[in-house]
């Protein structure tokens, strides 16, 4: 019933996506000019993408074309070699206590989820407030349990993690990331190493976290879900951006050959 | 197929009940028979079995128990009574065997000591304990307790620097140094200079303490022996060579800090190559000669030292095993929420590394203590060598059996409860299942 109503809700908003875009407010992810190697191999090649605040960005393409890297390089998980990346105008270099100060205003949801196994669900929400923005117990726990009752499952906050479903434990991670309070989501295939029956439930909060206009990268291949949500859809192939468009026009008239050849296999 | 359709009803798909197993597959008789006596040639192993047993078991409660001697003068005494063992001799020297030669009217102190040891580590370890009252008591035991136990166990000991007024102007301008550097970083805001000005500051504090020694008279560590000899030996290596051991291996895997690796890899793989004989004699006789004249520091200090650093590199290489089992995801989520290399360690990766290597930890700690015994080469008395010794006494000649025996009872009664307090650690600690990967 919740989730008919609020899809309902959505694709009113959807509707207007081309208003809402110009409601985005400032820029709060610059990525000028940036590559990077594994080695020898040439990963990203002179990205160059902007973000706006409470903007939705999807990012697809073949595996292998440095669509995870390029997202976990917002956050230094990966480093980049040339060019800058600017987030929330703080520019990342080496400077550890910025990449600190980056990476608790950026959420990351993992492909294989990565919660704590040692950890109850509930103290994986808690672990971060209290340790990073130093939180008292009781505020975090209040706090955690509001975004376990966001995500749906406030009464597992007592078990630990390998108790719960792939469907359960991604949207655990997601909540966990939500209460460090992050002013950016990013998305590395939240749904990819889930089973078929569990993607909706992942996908849900996902769509419920973009309408509540929350600044979302999502690299994914749940092209319902990037033309339910995104503002624009990038496509990526050996490194670079090929292609962007808002979703409309780019399930409609992809210009890129690589991005025709890309959707057919993808939306047969 | 066809009799099992016969003899289970059908059911509509989807509505099949769980079922209880069949007899067959129950009872001590059926387990018995299975595993006892299912083929020709396990029953007659179990009958050959039960024969040994029958052997050697009564005669060997005889000798321990129903024919043994409880008391007794001497050995001749001791025969004359009886065939079995001569307990009489253990009784006669037990205090030899608990504390060597340790002055016979300050008994009260190391047993004071344990007492303490014993009561906080109890509260440490039982489930049930308060969180609070359970924090209160290991910061008791790893901050307060060691101090403690060096005044009781030795009384006052004799730093040089504090001899001299030099060096008492020294002592006293590093302790109001740190405070005023911890005070100043603690307004800052900045955690690691308060903790390396009050780090200082607490050294001068713990050597003024150490100095004072709870104002009891003073022992010669050399009198300590027996069993107190022993358990100061590994409760020290095991509870200095855990932490260290774990700095060890987080140095060894700091690539970013190639000085502080490269020295950790020296060190494990130095230790880990020489035997812990070498090492023990290394610090008695090696060391010394590179100190500056007039520091001597007693035996069992250096060879709790050598101890220390040779058990240390074992559990660095047990825990980076522990270290490599962790997936790369694990370190990422945690960098992810914000959490820097220190906080990372201690939340995340190092209570599932450590958890993962409990076993290897544990065969470490019983290691450890059963290698104690070999400080007997370089003349400590531990209870080891007090068996060997007072079997050469004239009185108790031919005491061979009773001696090691008792010995080796003493050992296992702690590297037994070591190993089944692992296994019950493990199953406590165990949250189901492991990280994705």
């Amino acid at each position: 019933m919740s989730d008919a109503s609020s899809i309902q809700a959505g694709s009113e908003s959807n509707d207007g996506a081309a208003q809402t875009r110009a409601e985005h407010g400032k820029p709060i992810i610059q990525i000028a000019s940036m590559h990077k190697w594994y080695g020898s191999f040439h990963v990203l090649r002179d990205i160059n993408l902007e973000v706006a605040e409470r903007e939705r960005i999807v990012i697809c393409g073949p595996s292998g074309s440095g669509k995870s890297t390029l997202i976990r390089c917002i956050n230094r998980l990966e480093e980049h070699q040339k060019g800058d990346i600017i987030v929330d105008d703080i520019e990342l270099t080496n400077d550890v206590k910025n990449i600190e100060i980056i990476r608790s205003e950026v959420g990351m949801v993992f492909q294989q989820f990565n919660l704590f196994p040692h950890l109850s669900v509930l103290e994986n929400c808690t672990v971060g407030p209290i340790w990073v923005r130093k939180l008292p117990k009781k505020d975090a726990e209040a706090l955690a349990m509001e975004y376990l009752e966001r995500v749906k499952i406030p009464e597992q906050a007592l078990k630990f993690p390998g108790q719960l479903s792939g469907g359960q434990q991604q949207r655990v991670a997601i909540a966990r990331s939500l209460c460090m309070q992050p002013k950016i989501m990013l998305f590395d295939e939240p749904t990819s190493a889930l089973d078929p029956e569990m993607i909706k439930e992942v996908l849900d909060v996902m769509i419920e976290l973009a309408d509540s206009g929350m600044t979302m990268l999502v690299v994914t291949h749940e092209m319902g879900f990037a033309n339910r949500v995104a503002d624009r859809i990038i496509f990526m192939d050996e490194g670079q951006i090929i292609e962007q468009k808002p979703p409309k026009e780019f399930f409609e008239n992809p210009e890129n050959e690589r991005t025709k050849e890309f959707l057919s296999q993808i939306l047969d | 197929m066809a009799t099992d359709d016969a003899a289970t009803p059908a059911y509509a798909a989807g509505q099949h009940p769980a079922l209880a197993p069949p007899p067959s597959e129950r009872g001590v008789i059926k387990w018995a028979r299975e595993r006892l006596f299912n083929t020709w040639y396990n029953a007659l192993g179990t009958a050959l079995m039960l024969y040994a047993v029958y052997l050697i078991l009564p005669p060997a409660l005889e000798w321990l128990f129903f024919d043994a001697v409880w008391t007794a003068k001497n050995n001749k005494d001791c025969w004359a009574q009886g065939d079995g063992a001569c307990w009489g001799f253990i009784r006669a020297r037990f205090t030899f065997f608990m504390y060597g030669f340790y002055d016979a009217d300050s008994h009260w102190r190391p047993n004071t000591a344990l007492i303490l040891l014993v009561c906080t580590g109890a509260m440490v370890v039982i489930p049930q304990t308060p969180d609070k009252l359970k924090k209160y008591a290991a910061l008791f035991i790893t901050f307060f307790f060691p101090w403690i136990a060096v005044g009781l166990l030795v009384g006052p000991v004799n730093f040089g620097p504090l001899q001299s007024t030099f060096g008492q102007i020294v002592c006293a301008a590093i302790l109001l140094g740190g405070l005023a550097l911890g005070w100043h970083a603690h307004r800052r805001k900045d955690a690691v200079t308060r903790t390396v000005g009050l780090g200082l500051a607490s050294l001068i504090v713990v050597m003024l303490f150490l100095s004072w020694g709870l104002g009891l008279p003073e022992l010669e560590s050399r009198s300590f022996g027996g069993l107190l000899l022993t358990l100061v030996l590994a409760i020290t290596s095991i509870f200095v060579s855990l932490p260290l051991g774990i700095l060890f291996a987080l140095g060894r895997r700091a690539d970013g800090l190639p000085l502080l690796k490269y020295f950790c890899i020296g060190v494990i793989e130095l230790f880990r190559a020489v035997p812990l004989i070498t090492v023990l004699f290394m610090s008695q006789f090696m060391i010394p000669l590179f100190l500056p004249q007039g520091f001597s520091f007693d035996d069992i200090i250096m060879a709790l030292v050598g101890l220390v650093i040779f058990y240390a590199s074992y559990m660095a290489e047990v825990v980076r095993g522990g270290l490599q089992a962790m997936s790369r995801g694990q370190y990422e989520a945690a960098s992810s929420i914000g959490f820097n290399y220190y906080l990372s360690m201690r939340l995340i990766i190092l209570p599932q590394a450590l958890k993962i290597v409990i076993p290897g930890i544990v065969s470490q700690f019983i290691g450890i203590f059963k290698s104690t015994s070999l400080v007997t080469i370089i003349g400590l008395f531990d209870i080891l060598n007090v068996a060997k010794s007072s079997i050469a006494d004239t009185k108790w000649l031919g005491m061979e059996w009773e001696g090691y025996a008792f010995v080796a009872l003493i050992f296992w009664i702690f590297c037994f409860s070591m190993s089944r307090y692992s296994q019950w650690l493990e199953r406590r600690l165990d949250t189901g299942h492991r990280s994705e990967q």
